[in-house]
């Protein structure tokens, strides 16, 4: 009986503590919209003055916001960073992997070579970070070059690891088939294994594009200085320029997140495949 | 041909190996050598040992961020995973919308945990305080980030607000791994609500709890954006973790050596504990 009453309806208690917690995601979103389009006038000290809809929906604060913020210049420091450590991650990364996981069980050489780059996965950033502000200095590297370098180097642990592991189903005897035709190893890769990766590739950009496009301590620690900015970088440097006007602070909040959102709403589902695979494999 | 196998894989594998000990093992093994200096982070210096080592214990700030970082790692990874697995649950039941929810609870993933924090940052400063002041509570009449004793309270939601996302996701993963049978199984032999999910549920799921251990306490032991965005390690010191003081202290408060020296013990530390989750989980997988 009660079985028969689940398998038809829904699951009432599931529906109200989903709506119920809903309200957490859902209430600083809110809150930062709000607060981004009003005045501070409007912001009496009461709750309510905070949390009310705003008199009316101007743009002003989002057009103050990004001139003090140099908006359009740190979001583009932020879409070529991002873009170009996806890129060269998707060919270095998965060459790698392929060099690694084919070769790892019959030479002693690669299987080292394997576990070297794998266990970089439990260096902290924090032990990196002094050394690299020096060497990426007198390397002349201190800029969106040696940042993009820096990360290439920081998800290769990661992504070598997801590559190789996905070499596993992907048969042998596919290779041979192509160096009997007298193709030479290099054009198999790029003709037959690299696009047969293809969900792997799309795993491996997700979790890259992500990290990259959040991460605030490799910029903050090699563009110091620069006057260069990433989005979050630039919300960093320029707080305390905001003030006590949050209004303004806001804006450039809201700024801030609206690319990823962007993003998430037109490739929710390629980002949650991404995130799962990349943590169950 | 046989040869020009081994020479492409060989063309390959060489210029990225020297990439990643270019800027992985180099830096390493320089963070190393400057851990025996008293390196200012200019000018010259001198080699001191173990100096820097000896001090290191028994510096009273270290020693509270080391204490600071751990607790929260701790505290902050039982909640979130206790509400990920009730998430996951109702995600998982029959639910209208299931599609829509599940896309809405993983939204603060993606989003800068800097940004989330500044907002965060205005809520607990002024949000918070005037809603406890309206429903009459008053030990939350003044921000919990501004008393020391409470602060740390403040940083756990906002890591737990983001990691959730993401542990809820890979516990409905594991969850969508269980058979329809075997809770057909459960159901003829009487097995009904906390009972089921203790003894059939959760021991089939356990690989990916061990996954959300693992992500979890290495994310919170390296914390730094939070605090960056939260507290900036106040008030009192209260805050800091150790990253950010190895960051502070070490990019621009004089103690490169010394910080260096901090940066190789917590080296050793995310080694050992991520060596022993694994020891740990792995054997729990094998007995059931």
């Amino acid at each position: 009986m009660t079985k028969a009453k689940k398998a038809g309806g829904t699951n009432r208690l599931a529906m109200v503590l989903l709506i119920l917690g809903l309200s957490t995601i859902v209430f600083p979103l809110y809150m930062t919209v709000v607060i981004a389009f009003k005045q501070p006038s409007e912001m009496t000290n009461s709750i309510s003055g905070i949390l009310s809809l705003p008199g009316s929906w101007s743009l002003d604060n989002f057009r103050e916001a990004m001139r003090v913020t140099d908006f359009w210049h740190s979001l583009g420091n932020s879409l070529l960073i991002t873009l170009l450590t996806v890129a060269l991650s998707l060919v270095l990364h998965s060459l790698m992997g392929y060099a690694l996981g084919r070769n790892k069980r019959e030479s002693k050489f690669y299987s080292f070579v394997y576990l070297f780059i794998v266990s970089g996965m439990f260096v902290p950033f924090a032990i990196l970070m002094m050394p690299l502000a020096k060497q990426t200095a007198e390397m002349g590297l201190a800029n969106w070059m040696g940042v993009i370098l820096l990360y290439v180097v920081f998800y290769m642990p990661m992504n070598v690891l997801l590559y190789s592991g996905y070499l596993v189903n992907i048969p042998l005897a596919l290779e041979e088939a192509a160096r009997v035709d007298g193709a030479s190893t290099w054009r198999t890769y790029w003709k037959i294994i690299f696009p047969i990766m293809r969900p792997m590739h799309a795993t491996v950009a997700v979790l890259t594009a992500l990290s990259v496009w959040n991460d605030v301590m490799t910029p903050l620690v090699i563009l110091a200085g620069s006057g260069k900015n990433t989005l979050p970088l630039a919300q960093l440097n320029f707080q305390s320029q905001f003030g006590t006007n949050y209004n303004l602070a806001f804006a450039s909040y809201l700024l801030s997140l609206i690319p990823i959102l962007i993003f998430y709403v037109i490739c929710q589902k390629q980002i949650l495949n991404g995130v799962v695979n990349g943590a169950v494999k | 041909m046989k040869n020009e196998r081994k020479r492409t894989f060989l063309l390959i594998t060489l210029p990225i190996l020297a990439l990643f000990i270019c800027f992985n093992t180099v830096p390493l093994i320089r963070g190393v050598i400057y851990s025996f200096t008293n390196f200012k982070g200019f000018g010259s210096y001198d080699w001191v040992g173990f100096r820097n080592y000896i001090d290191l214990f028994s510096d009273a700030r270290v020693g509270k961020s080391y204490l600071f970082t751990f607790k929260l790692a701790i505290v902050t990874t039982i909640v979130v995973n206790i509400i990920s697995l009730v998430l996951a649950l109702a995600l998982n039941s029959k639910i209208r919308a299931k599609s829509f929810f599940r896309g809405a609870y993983f939204l603060p993933n993606i989003l800068g945990a800097l940004v989330v924090g500044y907002i965060f940052n205005y809520f607990f400063t002024y949000i918070l305080p005037a809603l406890a002041a309206m429903a009459g509570v008053d030990s939350l009449s003044t921000s919990i980030l501004s008393d020391p004793d409470t602060a740390w309270l403040g940083i756990m939601a906002v890591c737990a607000w983001q990691a959730v996302a993401m542990n809820t996701i890979i516990y409905i993963s594991g969850l969508q791994t269980v058979p329809e049978d075997v809770y057909e199984a459960g159901d003829l032999d009487g097995a009904t609500g906390f009972k089921k999910f203790r003894h059939l549920t959760f021991p089939l799921i356990v690989p990916f709890f061990s996954i959300n251990m693992v992500l979890c306490v290495k994310n919170f032991l390296m914390v730094f954006d939070q605090i960056m965005a939260l507290t900036k390690g106040g008030p009192a010191q209260s805050t800091e973790s150790i990253s950010y003081l190895i960051y502070n202290n070490g990019m621009s408060g004089g103690q490169f050596g010394f910080q260096s020296a901090n940066a190789v013990i917590f080296f050793i530390v995310i080694v050992m504990v991520s060596v022993a989750q694994m020891k740990f989980t792995g054997k729990k997988e094998e007995q059931l």
